[in-house]
């Protein structure tokens, strides 16, 4: 059995992203960071068994590799059949941000005005397209007030409050869950704002609170993240990620 | 059969300024790179791209080459990802950005495939999609009642229609049948179908009957139909990764990114790669992978 004495900041995460796919059943998870990768799998392994992954390319895997590993595949998932399984809303995303809003808006795309940016990222990539079909949630690895900003220079993904309730398309809008460093949120808010489900071990109220520019719902009445269970242990540091490289994300 | 081997000289002699160009191939992945270093090379100015971006785009954007561009996203695949000529073009408003949704691109491809004007499309409700497209975008209310009554207003994704397509596929015959061999097709069938003038490079030309016996029937993903001119071109998506060809040179990746740091060093990475022809630059890349080892 793992000592379960000795778990770090990581390893909650891990469990963290995990649990962001409770009850997904049999849907396709696209885990776009290692931490969330390493949550998926877990997931997998323990209570959603039925979760297609695939390898970050086009291939999907029967049984999950370890981080940086291969595995047999059961199935092939190119990029245009990815925008297929995305419409019809059998998938689960796991995205990164630069920023994040009260109301969900993410932006990976770049920061300043649009047609001069001060500075380029990706574009907006997949964002609007997964986040106006199908669960999305997002992966922070440092919490701070440049990433959970007033205001997101561009909407990539699309948050609560860019929705119009009179047009049935935004229908399938659902940003699920936020995992950060520091804690879990969703937007359960009032007016879909985001609200604190729970914070890891050892990190207080207002350590989350000076790192988010906004106010956080529910910040202190929320809980404790749940702990990884021994077998969660053993599959984390002895299955999934034997060489640590959680900690290069969130050190412990 | 028509004969429609040329040189990728013959090919962006056919090009001209101001057009709209397809590129295939995706982020850092088997990118017509080839045709890309010639068009750099070229006297074409005022071009509109058309792609899912990579270094193509970041290469044209240094050369000056590009007015206004239309993508999804621009990235090299792998660290530093974002691309620094493109980054350059963007923050100094040197280019007219109509920034999409990845599958709104795949759809307004489709569209022109079809030659319909628009196909509805529910990416890029409620982002900020439509502002990048200032008013070139607009939505279509649905004739049908949705499930509660109510009628869906979604994207009205314009048909991208393209005057010229550049793609790169692993084997083709002289009259433009052609394969990827590898996991992905990507979209390179549907910039063709989009494109008046398809211009193909192949790793390598074979004889018909080869080409079928060589693979799978579902991995002939382009036909006579959809092609006008084919260049032999082995390595020619380099730096990009090829399927199973070969993979992505990360090295040189990391050199061309490094040198667009600097003017001085971007002008030694053009003279050494970019200032002769296509044979002078695989010869080039070749020593600095024995420089590198």
């Amino acid at each position: 059995m793992s000592d379960t004495q000795t778990i770090t900041r990581a390893e909650v995460c891990a469990v963290a992203c995990a649990d962001i796919f409770r009850g997904a059943g049999e849907v396709m998870v696209s885990p776009m960071t290692p931490m969330s990768l390493l949550g998926a799998r877990l997931a997998k392994l323990t209570t959603e068994p039925d979760l297609l992954m695939s390898d970050g390319e086009a291939l999907l895997q029967a049984e999950c590799p370890p981080l940086g590993g291969t595995a047999p595949i059961e199935g092939w998932m190119p990029l245009r059949k990815i925008f297929d399984v995305l419409a019809a809303g059998r998938r689960h995303v796991v995205m990164g941000a630069n920023q994040i809003d009260r109301f969900g808006n993410q932006n990976i795309s770049a920061f300043g005005p649009l047609q001069q940016p001060t500075r380029q990222m990706f574009g907006v990539r997949g964002a609007p397209g997964n986040t106006i079909n199908h669960a999305t949630s997002y992966w922070v690895a440092r919490h701070t007030t440049r990433v959970f900003v007033d205001r997101v220079d561009i909407v990539a993904g699309v948050g609560y409050d860019h929705t119009d309730p009179a047009n049935p398309a935004f229908r399938f809008l659902d940003v699920h869950r936020v995992v950060t460093n520091l804690g879990v949120f969703d937007f359960a808010g009032p007016e879909h704002t985001m609200r604190a489900r729970s914070l890891h071990p050892g990190v207080t109220a207002e350590e989350v609170a000076q790192n988010t520019s906004f106010e956080v719902a529910g910040l202190a009445e929320a809980g404790t993240t749940r702990t990884p269970t021994a077998d969660e242990l053993r599959l984390l540091r002895e299955v999934l990620d034997p060489t640590t490289s959680r900690n290069s994300e969130v050190p412990s | 059969m028509r004969d429609k081997r040329m040189s990728i000289d013959d090919v962006v002699g056919e090009l001209r300024s101001g057009m709209t160009i397809g590129i295939g191939g995706w982020g850092s992945r088997r990118k017509p790179m080839a045709l890309v270093r010639a068009i750099f090379r070229s006297d074409l100015t005022d071009l509109t791209v058309v792609s899912y971006g990579g270094p193509d785009l970041g290469l044209l954007c240094a050369a000056g080459k590009v007015r206004k561009a239309y993508y999804g996203f621009v990235s090299l695949d792998s660290p530093p990802f974002y691309d620094p000529w493109f980054a350059k073009a963007r923050t100094s408003g040197a280019i007219l950005a109509r920034e999409m949704d990845e599958g709104m691109l795949k759809c307004g491809l489709e569209a022109a495939g079809a030659r319909l004007p628009f196909l509805p499309i529910r990416a890029g409700l409620g982002s900020d999609v439509p502002n990048f497209w200032a008013g070139e975008l607009k939505t279509v209310e649905s004739p049908y009642p949705g499930p509660d009554g109510a009628l869906e207003t979604l994207i009205a994704m314009p048909a991208l229609t393209l005057d010229a397509a550049l793609v790169h596929m692993n084997l083709g015959d002289p009259h433009g049948n052609a394969a990827y061999i590898g996991v992905d097709p990507y979209f390179d069938d549907l910039f063709c179908m989009a494109a008046d003038r398809r211009y193909l490079t192949v790793e390598r030309v074979v004889e018909t009957a080869e080409l079928v016996k060589s693979v799978p029937l579902q991995a002939l993903l382009l036909n006579r139909l959809m092609v006008d001119g084919v260049v032999e071109s082995a390595n020619g998506a380099h730096f990009t990764l090829a399927g199973d060809s070969y993979g992505r040179d990360e090295a040189f990746q990391k050199h061309y990114v490094e040198s667009a740091k600097t003017p001085e060093a971007w002008q030694r990475f053009v003279d050494t790669y970019l200032a002769g022809s296509e044979q002078d630059y695989q010869a080039a890349v070749r020593r600095f992978a024995q420089g590198a080892s």
